[in-house]
């Protein structure tokens, strides 16, 4: 309820919106609909959010509340019907080619799945090159390229030697998924956008993964976006948690306040669908 | 690679591909041997039959062979006909009396033997009138002329004017077919006196052009179109698919005609119409190749390459044209086949190729339609031509099932 109130007293003095001094990514009333005339769907519903530098953020929520159309918005995949974006305190401007091409240095994904992330028919070593390419690093020469590919392949224990000149479908699930992660490494974004990253992934690559995934958020200090709907998963790697229900944000927080503490009956629910070990799991919840 | 193993490995494409290699194969290699105009008019004359010709003087000049062989027609069996029978039958009951059961009208040979044993042209026979007595008189000169053995005579006019004997044809006169000039017509000749086959053969080849070029440029615009109001979207798209849905709604053959006819007849040729009839079949590729990128075009891998830095261009090229290629290929298959029909349509109604230099497979209907060889029972003249058409169309969409059939999982056995 405090949040609703907020985020209308935010709406109301939209005049002048204050956005922290640390904050990397904002959103003020930020709206997406599909559709048009009387078939529309209301995907996010006027949200408010700061996410702070370094902080590990994760948006939770269930299948369909709008955890994935709000992070296509936020890389500028897709159009926003209403609000505003703020990167780096300013409003965010990716009008043209060349201004989105700028923003996209700063802000990459890593997609939930790995499977249809890559084009099938070209050679994985063409993603890691288009990583450098955008790096600036496109003219270098071949050994040193091959050098950064098999640092970034290293990091994420793959062996670059035996994955050059081989197509996405010679490799697993996880070792895809790992590329993503290396490929990320080679950009060294500052915002890193986690959709669901470990989601089609077997329970023992997931703990790599995301091992992966913290250890290279301490490598080169970027904020990370976790979107997720393993509420457990949230409350162990972010420093904050927002809840997203029906395209909003009930309840936001550190991790600690939302998921210990929950105030809002959505979030006590998320909370008791989680099954426990040595615990009798209630469906009926 | 492993997709083209699979393409061969369904036996309704390779069924469907043999067939038009064959027709393909035809066009080629039937030309290379048959070096002659396959509009040259040999016969002067509608639609001669099909089957082997011998040039006649020829075979009359040449020197016979004696051979003991029975005539095929029996000049006697010619010369009485059944009228002719049943008046020799009376005469000889009435006037001769003969016992009936004696004679059989069914036998030339006996019944002309009885009639020379029993009449007389000197007689005058009782019971009969003068008219009927005059009959019987023609009928045994007939009976005459056909019983003689010297066969034809063939005569010269001489200097003074007189017929002068050249050559006399006798019944056991034989020559051998490979000493004279002989010219098989398989097909027989059309209306205008040309070689069906051979005109056939012309006719496929400039129809597989005519649809070849119809379909790449169909699929060409259509494509285009598609890739560019799938992947942009938004206005667009709205007006893209406006231009569209208009060139739909309006059946494609009556624009087709339309614009056949402001052409004009100067204007028309081959390439022309096959230009024609793309321009105006393009819509449905549009349409699919749209609904194809959409579904494409919110893939991970394209936003992956969009995050990428890559242009527009470089993603409809790289990340979006190569997973709808097999998808753009069975759609190219069926706009050949159905630039080949379109172009046999037109031409039916007389607005094809304004040509007579060539032939196409619809302008073979057509002059075949014009000179009534369905009425007179021509069937050369059209029937070829249609198994042509339904043999082109059916070899296409069986390569195209068999396509889909490996391209579509969902279809697979």
């Amino acid at each position: 309820m405090e949040l609703q109130q907020q985020n209308q007293t935010t709406q109301q003095s939209s005049s002048k919106i204050e956005i922290p001094e640390n904050s990397c990514l904002s959103g003020r009333g930020l709206t997406k609909i599909f559709g048009v005339g009387k078939q529309t769907t209301l995907a996010v519903d006027h949200v408010d959010f700061d996410f702070n530098r370094g902080e590990i953020i994760s948006i939770v929520g269930e299948s369909g509340s709008g955890k994935t159309t709000l992070s296509k918005m936020l890389l500028g995949l897709i159009s926003v019907t209403d609000g505003t974006v703020y990167y780096n305190g300013k409003p965010r401007d990716i009008s043209t080619a060349a201004k989105k091409k700028e923003y996209w240095k700063d802000i990459q994904p890593i997609f939930q799945d790995p499977f249809s992330s890559y084009n099938m028919f070209y050679k994985i070593d063409a993603v890691l090159d288009d990583c450098l390419r955008m790096r600036g690093a496109g003219r270098l020469p071949e050994d040193q390229k091959t050098a950064m590919k098999t640092e970034a392949c290293s990091f994420v224990n793959l062996k670059y030697a035996e994955l050059t000149n081989k197509y996405p479908f010679e490799l697993s699930g996880g070792q895809m998924q790992r590329l993503m992660i290396a490929r990320i490494f080679l950009l060294k974004p500052r915002i890193l956008m986690a959709d669901e990253p470990t989601s089609m992934i077997d329970a023992c690559s997931r703990a790599t993964i995301l091992d992966m995934l913290l250890k290279l958020r301490d490598e080169i200090n970027m904020t990370v976006i976790f979107i997720t709907h393993d509420i457990g998963l949230a409350y162990y790697i972010s420093d904050k948690v927002y809840i997203m229900e029906h395209g909003r944000f009930v309840e936001s927080g550190t991790a600690d306040e939302c998921i210990l503490h929950p105030q809002q009956d959505y979030t006590k629910r998320l909370i008791s669908d989680v099954p426990k070990i040595y615990e009798k799991w209630d469906l009926d919840a | 690679m492993n997709t083209i193993k699979g393409v061969f490995r369904s036996g309704k494409f390779i069924v469907g591909f043999v067939i038009f290699i064959l027709i393909l194969g035809t066009c080629i290699i039937y030309p290379l041997i048959v070096t002659s105009d396959p509009l040259a008019m040999l016969g002067q004359g509608n639609f001669f039959p099909p089957g082997t010709y011998i040039s006649q003087e020829e075979a009359a000049l040449e020197d016979p062979y004696t051979l003991q062989l029975p005539v095929e027609i029996n000049k006697l069996d010619s010369a009485l006909d059944v009228g002719t029978r049943a008046e020799i039958q009376s005469f000889l009951i009435k006037q001769a009396g003969v016992a009936e059961s004696e004679i059989d009208v069914t036998d030339a040979e006996a019944l002309a033997k009885l009639w020379k044993d029993n009449y007389d042209p000197e007689v005058k026979y009782q019971g009969l009138t003068s008219a009927k007595r005059k009959k019987l008189k023609r009928i045994d000169a007939a009976i005459d002329n056909a019983m003689r053995e010297s066969g034809t005579m063939i005569a010269s006019e001489g200097e003074d004017g007189a017929l002068e004997r050249d050559k006399t044809i006798r019944d056991t006169d034989y020559i051998n077919t490979k000493d004279v000039t002989r010219k098989v017509l398989p097909l027989g000749t059309d209306n205008f006196g040309r070689d069906v086959l051979t005109e056939l053969v012309a006719a496929t080849k400039s129809s597989l052009k005519i649809g070849l070029v119809a379909g790449l440029v169909a699929t060409a615009i259509g494509l285009f179109l598609g890739l560019l109001s799938g992947y942009l979207g938004g206005f667009a798209d709205n007006l893209i698919m406006f231009i569209t849905n208009l060139f739909t709604v309006i059946p494609s053959f009556v624009i087709l005609i339309l614009i056949s006819y402001s052409v004009g007849d100067q204007a028309r040729g081959i390439m022309t119409v096959a230009i024609i009839i793309g321009i105006t079949s393009w819509p449905w590729t549009t349409r699919s190749v749209r609904s194809q990128v959409i579904s494409l075009r919110n893939r991970d891998h394209v936003n992956l390459s969009k995050l990428s830095g890559h242009s527009m261009l470089r993603i409809i090229f790289t990340d979006i044209l190569p997973y709808i290629a097999s998808y753009v290929v069975m759609a190219l298959i069926l706009q050949i086949s159905s630039g080949i029909l379109a172009e046999a349509q037109l031409s039916m109604i007389g607005l094809g190729p304004a040509t007579t230099k060539t032939a196409t497979l619809g302008l073979m209907m057509q002059w075949a339609m014009n000179y009534s060889a369905h009425l007179n029972g021509s069937w050369w003249a059209y029937f070829p031509v249609v198994f042509m058409i339904a043999f082109i169309s059916f070899s296409l969409n069986l390569m195209n099932t068999g396509l889909d059939q490996v391209f579509n999982p969902q279809l697979r056995d």
